[in-house]
């Protein structure tokens, strides 16, 4: 049992550097309020998304038209093995002293987050080629946007995972570089959450409709 | 610098396996469901709601290491809260509109 | 042919008609007074060569204390501006009862427009981020926010969206749809310019701000409270800080999507709530709304901690029933996110959706009401002050309760379906805002003016500022229920019913003291700073205090307090006051970390407007480089080794002694010459 209390989500430092797991604790539960406001942003546009599902085809493409169930399923088994190996990540940012392994499960990770939006990128461009663009109904403008948010926040992620290589390549593992990482993990994390809710309420209940 | 106990590093690294085998059963449970038709169409929405639900926890137990300890209290508070504001907010825009397209 | 492409892909759909003269001579007048106002601000700066010490010394500054000032400096300003269109809005309905009036329907359009806008998005949300912003940490017995830089970022961002709101005075025109921007009427086949565009852009700036200050305000609370501080034995305000945080943190985002939505509506040609195409426009006011009620609430509560702050203090009394005060604001805060609905009764929903949130609704009156009975419970027995912070107290007990209970009537969905969108609603709510929230602010302003700058504000025109406000908007809003329930509608640029003409020339005149009260209050301010050394309270405690911040000189030195202080109970200020602790020198010093200025959030600001300015004219080239620009500063921001700097122990117990030798010289006051000469801001106790 670790002896320093647990301060805030995610993996915590700990004994491992008490100064920064102090420190840890406001900025940490900064980052994770601030996680919390993006949430409703993404369920709110869930649900205008689900209202479009049902008023909003205008005659055009409906969810079981679209859905892919195969490019759904690869996309969501790369992202879930991104949440793993950024989970790998943490703890050879909390345990290991030098920064071989962390540079090496980030790379993973970030190479894991790319396929995944690339093959989202293809299924865009697809559904493009097949005249469901976001300016033929509501419905498919809300699935370009709900979607498209989400690529948004994990091409921020990677931008992120970026800067932070750069950083540890500059000072090697400091604390701000550490809270940095910490706060890439939660948001990683969240997003695969958030994932959950789309390839459920987007694709396989679009398939099943 | 590190008090490195291999002992700590053991249990979390065993957390995230079970988070990430549990998740990719759930995910296989979801994607079965719809793929083998195994759900009459009325139940869909609510097995798949089930099942995300789930995962969800999964992956805030076992990768974000939120559970019912005394120090996360907090954390756990801020996500029951903004569960509770989801709710409001997503069950308040389906009913409402559910109720304006019946009247239209 | 090459000629146009190159304009349009330079200056996007910018041309020089775009530029004043404007269509009348009001507008026009308004733009030049932009400019010329802009240009003589500069000016004066450059004169009295102050530029270098307002750069350095406040714009980029990470100091709650200089932040929550500009913040409350940008909100006078404001509400210059939208008081001054409030006048031409009244001038207009007196004199357009059959008659056409002195400007047109499309003016009058962008009138009502940015009225409502500018006061909720540009004068109260960032009045009261300013007075959280200064007064949170001292109460809190904290140096700071949590994080200091994103507190100026959210600083700029707001600056940012109020140049915006004032660049559309002076170049193309802005949105005719209202505070709330209803689709479809704001698509752009029913609003084609840049004017919808203006009002987008500047209201996600604004909302980005609220979000990231949101977030600092609720962490500040969690994680940065004095030893001994439990959340029950904080200031009233400090609860009322958190749940205003919480709220902001929650309810930002429904008005992203809503605005986010429309944009893509607009510049992309999207379907989310066009009339074709599967456009559902219900659904914008759905998630306007979702914002929206909570967003009353963000500018409501902070008023209510400020109620209980100066009503507590000019009693003379410890504040009643804090339990119930804290308990009742949560529940407002819960039961905010349940009731948005009732903005839209009569939207086509059916009677059970519309029963529940009408009941709702009617719920929530029921913890303000615990408050008010509260906060008399505080003026039972004490020995009450009328300065002028109490006055404006006594005015919103009165006129507040009455616009509580035109609420209460609201809520019904079947008298709502008769005055929905009529001058009786109108009425309502500037009855909840001026009493409750403008004059909270006003107070908030002049209780912790002394504090902040370290002299009183004149009294004799703090009253008369009062005595015109409170006139005025009685005399402004009454007459608007009684033309309500005669059928006035609101947003309306001419009447043709000659019943309604005497009460529109009543509310004129109201609007009329109003100018007056804002002008008497600008009239106080220049009198206080010239007769600033008779004024001065330099001990830092000119009310008698109950909490921390009234502990230490006025104005605060930059790290607030020379140690935490370790806090016993509620109105610890009061209780070392008694002790006899108040002015006794700490056990030892320590050298204090604190951030040093940057011009990074000056720069993010600045890029955020270039980029806001850019979208609404569709100067792409430029939109992308503001927009890169806003990251570049976080990114850059992050590369930053040395952020903070250390205030070595003695600097700060060389001030902290002087400031204990002169209250130890000092004689205390009692109350009764508290707004004399002699009040140098040190209250007599016994020990």
């Amino acid at each position: 049992m670790s002896a320093a209390k647990l301060l805030h989500p995610g993996l915590n430092i700990g004994s491992a550097d008490p100064e920064a797991h102090r420190q840890a604790g406001p900025v940490m539960f900064g980052f994770w309020v601030f996680l919390m406001s993006d949430l409703v942003l993404f369920a709110l546009l869930l649900a205008t998304y689900s209202a479009m599902t049902r008023h909003g085809t205008a005659g055009g493409p409906t969810p079981a038209d679209i859905t892919d169930l195969k490019s759904a399923a690869i996309e969501t088994a790369l992202l879930l093995t991104s949440s793993f190996t950024f989970g790998m990540a943490s703890l050879a940012l909390k345990y290991r002293e030098d920064t071989g392994r962390l540079f090496a499960w980030l790379a993973v990770t970030a190479l894991l987050g790319l396929g995944f939006l690339g093959l989202e990128a293809m299924d865009f461009a697809k559904l493009a080629g097949e005249g469901a663009v976001p300016q033929r109904s509501g419905f498919l403008s809300a699935h370009f946007t709900l979607l498209g948010m989400h690529f948004l926040h994990v091409a921020a992620g990677l931008a992120w995972m970026a800067v932070v290589a750069v950083q540890l390549a500059m000072w090697g593992l400091c604390r701000a570089v550490r809270l940095r990482i910490m706060r890439l993990a939660l948001f990683w994390h969240m997003l695969d959450i958030v994932w959950i809710a789309l390839f459920s309420f987007v694709f396989l209940a679009g398939a099943g409709s | 610098m590190s008090t490195n106990n291999p002992r700590d590093m053991q249990r979390e690294l065993r957390s995230y396996v079970i988070g990430f085998v549990s998740a990719i059963l759930l995910t296989a449970a979801a994607f079965g469901t719809i793929g083998l038709r195994l759900v009459p169409s009325g139940w869909v929405l609510l097995v798949l709601g089930g099942l995300a639900l789930a995962q969800m926890v999964v992956h805030f137990r076992y990768f974000l290491h939120i559970d019912l300890k005394k120090s996360h209290r907090d954390d756990l508070q801020l996500i029951l809260f903004t569960g509770v504001i989801l709710l409001l907010m997503v069950g308040g825009t389906i009913w409402i509109s559910i109720s304006q397209h019946a009247r239209m | 042919m090459s000629h146009l492409d190159w304009t349009d892909l330079l200056f996007g759909q910018l041309r020089l008609s775009d530029f004043p003269p404007k269509g009348n001579m009001i507008a026009t007048f308004a733009a030049m007074l932009v400019v010329v106002a802009a240009l003589l601000t500069a000016g004066l700066i450059t004169w009295y060569g102050k530029w270098r010490a307002l750069w350095s010394e406040w714009l980029t500054s990470l100091d709650h204390k200089k932040i929550g000032i500009m913040y409350i400096v940008i909100a006078f300003v404001m509400l210059s501006r939208a008081v001054i269109e409030a006048a031409l809005i009244r001038t207009q309905q007196a004199f357009a009862v059959n008659a056409a009036g002195v400007v047109g329907a499309d003016h009058f359009g962008q009138l009502f427009t940015t009225h409502g806008s500018v006061m909720i998005f540009f004068m109260a949300m960032p009045f009261l981020s300013g007075v959280i912003n200064y007064v949170l940490p001292l109460q809190i017995g904290a140096r700071d926010l949590v994080f200091p830089f994103m507190n100026a970022v959210g600083l700029w961002l707001t600056a940012a969206g109020a140049a915006l709101l004032m660049a559309s005075l002076v170049i193309g025109e802005f949105s005719t749809g209202g505070w709330s921007g209803y689709p479809p009427f704001t698509e752009l086949a029913y609003s084609p310019g840049e004017g919808v565009d203006y009002w987008i852009w500047a209201v996600t700036l604004s909302s980005l701000g609220s979000t990231l200050t949101g977030i600092n305000f609720a962490v500040t609370i969690y994680k940065k409270r004095a030893p001994g501080m439990d959340l029950f034995r904080m200031p009233l305000f400090c609860w009322t800080a958190l749940c205003t945080a919480i709220l902001m943190i929650f309810a930002m985002p429904p008005l992203t999507v809503a605005t986010g939505l429309l944009a893509l509506d607009r510049y992309a040609g999207f379907h989310f709530f066009t009339n074709a195409l599967g456009g559902d426009m219900m659904n914008y006011a759905n998630l306007f709304w979702l914002f929206g009620h909570p967003e009353v609430y963000i500018l409501i509560l902070p008023a209510f901690g400020i109620w209980s702050e100066v009503i507590s203090t000019f009693s003379g009394k410890r504040l009643y029933g804090y339990s119930s005060l804290v308990f009742a604001t949560m529940a407002i805060a819960v039961l905010s996110f349940t009731v948005w609905l009732h903005h839209f009764f009569t939207m086509g929903q059916g009677a059970n959706v519309n029963a529940a949130f009408g009941i709702a609704t009617m719920t929530i009156g029921i913890p303000t009401g615990v408050k008010v009975y509260d906060w008399l419970l505080t003026m039972y027995r004490g020995r009450i002050r009328l300065a002028a912070p109490m006055l404006f107290a006594i005015t919103f007990l009165l006129c507040f309760v009455i616009g509580g209970l035109t609420g209460i009537i609201l809520a019904n969905p079947s008298v709502d379906f008769a005055v929905h969108n009529s001058l009786f609603l109108v009425a309502h709510f500037h009855n909840m805002l001026i009493p409750g929230t403008l004059f909270g602010m006003i107070a908030a302003y002049m209780f912790w003016f002394p504090k902040a700058f370290g002299y009183r504000l004149d009294e004799r025109w703090g009253v008369i500022a009062w005595g015109l406000w409170s006139a005025g908007f009685l005399l402004a809003f009454m007459p608007l229920y009684a033309l309500g329930l005669m059928g006035a509608m609101r947003r309306t640029a001419q009447f043709f019913e000659p019943a309604y003409q005497a009460w529109l020339y009543a509310a004129w005149a109201g609007a009329g003291l109003i100018f007056c009260g804002l002008a008497a209050l600008f009239i106080q301010l220049w009198a206080s700073i010239r007769k600033r050394a008779m004024l001065a309270v330099p001990l830092g405690d000119p009310w008698d205090g109950h909490s921390l911040e009234w502990w230490g000189p006025a104005p605060p030195p930059e790290w607030n307090f020379p140690v935490i202080p370790k806090v016993k109970e509620t109105e610890a200020f009061m209780r070392m006051k008694r002790e006899g602790t108040a002015y006794e020198e700490p056990d030892s010093y320590e050298d204090i970390e604190m951030p040093r200025n940057t011009a990074i959030p000056v720069v993010i600001g600045a890029a955020g407007f270039v980029a806001a300015f850019a979208l609404t004219w569709h100067i792409w080239w430029a939109a992308l480089a503001g927009v890169l620009a806003m990251w570049g500063g976080v990114i850059w921001r992050s590369f930053e080794t040395a952020p903070n700097e250390i205030i070595p122990a003695q600097e700060v117990s060389e001030r902290w002694n002087a400031f204990l030798a002169a209250a130890r010289k000092a004689q205390g006051i009692g109350r009764r010459d508290e707004t004399t000469a002699a009040n140098r801001g040190l209250a007599e106790h016994q020990t």
